[in-house]
């Protein structure tokens, strides 16, 4: 079965000369929730646009279920629901409206059941009849939501689509992907909310300068790259390392009662046992102890700014 | 076809349309009858008839055309450049959509709003005066073919524009003088011979021609020659539309 999106060496360079993406290659599998992080100005954006067929790559193909996005256009995107990033709706229109005006253009036949059940899960029911430019911004972005769930995708694709959305949109919106998620549609989100991604997603990509720089399984992504760290709360405060332990990575923290051990999971030896006995040779005394595993987002900052 | 899609673009203008139908319907309509109170009724009743026909009569199809020609180009334009504008042109450009399914819906909504208009001015005519139709199918013929292919030139200038003030740039520098000065207040068998000759390279003048015949009979020049000019110029939007199709110029980067 063909992967639900299959990005081969896909380029772009914008007419001002800029090279949005270089030859970027990424499969993403039917089913999954994919995340797709970077900085600002990474290519997220573009490399969607792509995809959904709103800009032409330069370079490279894509294929949406094993179909073409240029020679085979119409069964690619009669598959896709493009939530943008901007918010971007009509004025005047009322939200019902706009919804089956969205699944007619997508050569679908009326069906105001479905219609009112997207506005149902998306809390826009009791709203059906206004204007759009009536609503507050959070409930314009769930009207851009209702709009590419009214055709029924199998790929959904939400660039930041909790930018500028209050924690309990958030969490209603998380809802309704994790529902789409599990009646099948492959979800490619892009979010700089790291949380989100740590939370939702399968897979992380992460792409910055237009590159992808790595993909990988999110739980093997944060015991791979996850650096743990070790926190030792002391009996009594002291004002420097002892020197017997001078050759561990260790900081003093606190009001000088506490120790952080930064060590890697995935190296053989962690060196907790030296340590711990280092330690109690040096005289400290243990009060209490825990650890920590890196968040997401620490490992990405750390990826991005590696070079 | 995504006939689905069409209809729903189509059905989406219209009813922009009915949104706004006092800017849509009523002011064409009454600046149309400001026209025949000051041209046909005050000015007019110094003429005298032209060609054998009252002046009132002689310029009703020259003001339908006009408005015709001015409302596809600002129907057609305006409809694809705001979404282009607001960025909600996202949306049809990521359908399972044709270019010529996107350019039928637009273009059939706002060639149906200029003939509407159109014919709205027509019957506000017959309040003024006495109209006669000599040859009705051409007349109709010569209404749908004008609509649809300024729409497409509407359409063309709303993709083509940058800005608000190049998308009326067009309409008001190049196509309401030409409109005018094509013969819509006077048969050109008035102008100087030299003028005559130079007014025969504006467009308009073949348009109002052909049209003013189908209702009267008379034409300045060869009714088959207005025709065939007509289809010339939807030849020449068909090419230009068909451009932009291949090089997805200002819709797609
Ligand atoms: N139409 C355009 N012409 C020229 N350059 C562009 C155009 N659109 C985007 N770019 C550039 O391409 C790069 C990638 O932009 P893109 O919008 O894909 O980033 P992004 O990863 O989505 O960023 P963000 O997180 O801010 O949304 C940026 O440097 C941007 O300035
Ligand atoms: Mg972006």
């Amino acid at each position: 079965m063909a992967p639900a999106i299959a990005i081969k060496d896909l380029s772009k360079t914008y007419e001002t000369g800029f090279e949005a993406l270089k030859r970027v290659n990424l499969d993403i599998e039917r089913g999954e929730l994919f995340a797709l992080l970077g900085p600002n100005g990474a290519g997220k954006t573009t490399l969607i646009s792509i995809v959904c067929g709103l800009i032409k790559a330069t370079g490279g193909t894509v294929k949406v279920e094993g179909h073409d996005i240029v020679t085979d256009y119409r069964a690619a995107r009669s598959l896709i629901g493009l939530v943008p990033q901007e918010l971007t709706t009509e004025a005047f229109e009322t939200v019902r409206a706009t919804v089956s005006f969205s699944r007619g253009l997508f050569g679908l036949k009326k069906d105001p059941a479905h219609v009112e059940n997207v506005l149902r899960q998306l809390s826009l029911w009791d709203k059906r009849d206004n204007k759009i430019i009536t609503l507050s911004g959070g409930m314009k972005r769930r009207v851009l939501i209702a709009k590419a769930l009214a055709h029924e995708p199998r790929v959904l694709f939400l660039d930041e689509p909790t930018a500028g959305v209050d924690v309990e949109l958030r969490r209603d919106m998380w809802e309704i992907v994790r529902g789409l998620r599990e009646s099948g549609v492959t979800i490619i989100l892009t979010t700089h909310y790291i949380e989100e991604a740590e939370e939702m997603a399968d897979r992380v990509g992460v792409i910055n300068n237009g590159e992808i720089i790595l993909v990988e399984e999110k739980s093997e992504l944060m015991q791979k790259l996850g650096r743990k760290r070790l926190i030792l709360q002391l009996g009594s405060t002291i004002s420097a390392i002892p020197d017997g332990l001078a050759s561990y990575d260790l900081e003093l923290s606190g009001q000088g009662d506490e120790l952080v051990y930064t060590y890697d999971t995935h190296g053989g030896r962690t060196g907790i046992t030296n340590l711990m006995n280092d330690l109690r040779d040096s005289g400290l005394r243990l009060k209490d102890l825990q650890t920590k595993q890196d968040s997401l987002e620490k490992i990405f900052v750390d990826l991005v700014h590696k070079d | 076809m995504n006939y689905r899609a069409i209809l729903a673009i189509y059905q989406f203008e219209m009813n922009r349309t009915k949104r706004t139908i006092f800017q849509s319907v009523v002011s064409p309509v009454i600046s149309t009858a400001l026209y025949f109170v000051v041209f046909g009724a005050a000015i007019g009743s110094q003429i005298s008839e032209v060609e054998g026909i009252s002046y009132g009569a002689f310029i009703v199809p020259g003001l339908t055309m006009l408005s015709i020609l001015t409302q596809s180009i600002s129907n057609a334009s305006f409809g694809i450049y705001f979404p282009r504008f607001t960025g909600t042109i996202y949306e049809v450009m990521s359908a399972p959509v044709s270019f010529i399914e996107i350019v039928i819906g637009y273009v059939g909504a706002a060639a149906t709003k200029a003939v509407l208009v159109g014919s709205i001015i027509l019957i506000t005519a017959t309040f003024f005066v006495d109209l006669r139709i000599e040859h009705p199918v051409w007349m109709v013929a010569f209404l749908l073919l004008t609509a649809i292919t300024f729409s497409l030139f509407g359409f063309i200038i709303g993709i083509w524009s940058a800005n608000f003030e190049q998308l009326q740039f067009v309409p008001l520098l190049v196509v309401t003088p030409l409109a005018f000065l094509g013969g819509s207040f006077y048969s050109i068998n008035m102008l100087p011979e030299f003028w005559q000759k130079v007014t025969l390279l504006n467009p308009a003048v073949y348009l109002i021609s052909g049209f003013r015949w189908s209702f009267y009979g008379q034409a300045d020049v060869n009714v088959l020659l207005s025709f065939g000019m007509t289809f010339v110029f939807l030849g020449i939007c068909l090419v230009l539309i068909r451009r932009i199709f291949k090089s997805g110029y200002r819709l797609r980067a």
